[in-house]
């Protein structure tokens, strides 16, 4: 009998202190897990460093519509819960230019399919990701997350960037079903970041739409093997428009 | 201007091939898939984890909001679809399994830079996908107004920060077509509405004309 790791969203981030870094999957909000948000903002943790795609969206953003709440990373920066984000677009949620500017929140730009190696490389295993994106260009140039310059590599006379693993203290990701071993699956556009940042830190924690006992689904119907989850959530919403 | 840009992605439909896999920047280029003949089977890869995006939704009680394109809009997807998460979605890219992608630019250089992400000093929006896109893409088409209100957008070198060296294969703008090779930016096709000298007057480094050069085709 595999053991059952379903908690309660509270439980699940009962142990996430101020200053730590976390990841949270989704893309535009889509696949994020907003009930291991809400319980984010209730404990009312602050001084952040979040790893996501994006800002998620804002309070009243036209793709939820007005008087909305905010969705995804959205609704951490809404209560100021973050000094630093790490991300590769932050051009959609308001409140990220504007945290920039009052001086309360920096940011670490990351090309889109380098975040997603980068967080894979964490997960997995791996040392570093070498990859030709960013070559010439301020990715090359510029520090990384944690100041460190970036190394290129040269292989068969073709210039690649080494780009370190990113690891963090918990993964927050959404699933469409899990077990309750913690096996899951994302629906269509919500696996983005979800499957990568799955084991990619000291803990994972999935929220998911419907849970199942462990046997009841055909495990070829998961994508994700529990033996990376540490904690299952019940009760994600589905996505309301 | 509406009208120049259809005139842009009307061209640039006509460089999407039977079976191609191609990957679609925002603006302009979501216009071109509407010029592209019915016998010509294009995949549209969409990066935020899918190849086989279909049509926009039309009516609400359609939507399925786990579905959305790179852009967040809510979309449909062709039968053929498979969906994938983000590390699966940039190893297709990087890994040359996109034919084309096309997108817009700020400048582009007459060695194939491009720079299309930031303005310093502006608001911090972030490259997105588009490093991994014009690194890892067979084809990197540029389409786009060919000045930014008359300051020339195709230059000698790029003075924003770039978003790839050397990777530019084809420029397609309004005034003509034009395509990065080793000896330069080569046109091989001028629009009749303007002359080898306009062409070189809005550019900012030297054309050169192909010998047979073309008419592109009047709209």
């Amino acid at each position: 009998m595999a053991i059952n790791k379903v908690i309660t969203a509270d439980e699940a981030v009962a142990g996430v202190e101020d200053g730590m870094t976390i990841m949270v999957g989704g893309f535009l909000a889509t696949g994020s897990p907003e009930i291991l948000m809400d319980a984010l903002v209730r404990k009312g943790v602050k001084h952040l460093t979040v790893i996501a795609n994006d800002g998620g969206l804002a309070e009243g953003q036209p793709a939820i519509g007005p008087g909305k709440t905010a969705r995804g990373v959205g609704k951490l920066l809404e209560n100021h819960m973050v000094d630093h984000i790490i991300a590769s677009h932050l051009g959609v949620n308001p409140r990220l230019n504007e945290q920039f500017a009052a001086g309360t929140l920096t940011y670490t730009l990351v090309p889109q399919g380098t975040l997603a190696e980068k967080i894979r490389a964490s997960a997995y295993g791996l040392g570093g990701v070498i990859t030709p994106t960013g070559v010439g260009t301020p990715m090359e140039f510029e520090k990384d997350e944690l100041g460190r310059d970036k190394i290129t590599i040269e292989i068969d006379g073709k210039k690649y960037l080494l780009e370190r693993p990113l690891h963090a203290d918990y993964a927050f990701v959404r699933a469409s079903v899990c077990d309750h071993f913690g096996n899951f699956m994302c629906r269509k556009t919500t696996k983005n970041f979800n499957y990568p940042m799955a084991g990619a830190a000291d803990h994972t924690i999935v929220a998911a739409e419907q849970v199942v006992n462990v046997g009841e689904v055909d495990p070829d119907m998961f994508d994700i093997s529990g033996v990376l989850v540490d904690y299952v959530v019940e009760g994600e919403p589905k996505w309301q428009i | 201007m509406a009208d120049l840009k259809m005139r842009i992605a009307k061209r640039a439909a006509k460089e999407i091939h039977n079976g191609d896999v191609v990957n679609l920047g925002i603006g302009l280029p979501t216009m071109i898939p509407k010029f592209v003949p019915e016998d010509i089977h294009v995949t549209i890869h969409s990066e935020n984890g899918f190849a086989g995006l279909g049509a926009a939704v039309e009516h609400e009680a359609h939507i399925d909001t786990d579905i959305i394109d790179s852009s967040g809009s809510y979309v449909t997807t062709a039968p053929h679809v498979k969906h994938f998460d983000s590390a699966d979605s940039f190893g297709i890219i990087r890994g040359g399994h996109v034919d084309a992608t096309i997108l817009g630019a700020m400048e582009v250089a007459e060695n194939g830079d491009i720079a299309n992400w930031i303005i310093p000093g502006g608001k911090v929006a972030g490259m997105g996908g588009a490093m991994d896109l014009v690194v890892g893409a067979k084809k990197v088409i540029v389409a786009m107004i060919h000045t930014q209100k008359g300051k020339p957008k195709i230059v000698e070198r790029c003075a924003l920060p770039l978003t790839a060296e050397k990777c530019v294969n084809m420029i397609i703008t309004e005034m003509g077509v034009m395509e990065i090779r080793p000896e330069g930016v080569v046109v091989t096709e001028l629009h009749p509405d303007y002359t080898k000298e306009d062409i070189q007057n809005a550019t900012a480094c030297k054309l050169i004309f192909a010998p047979d050069l073309k008419v592109m085709e009047e709209e």
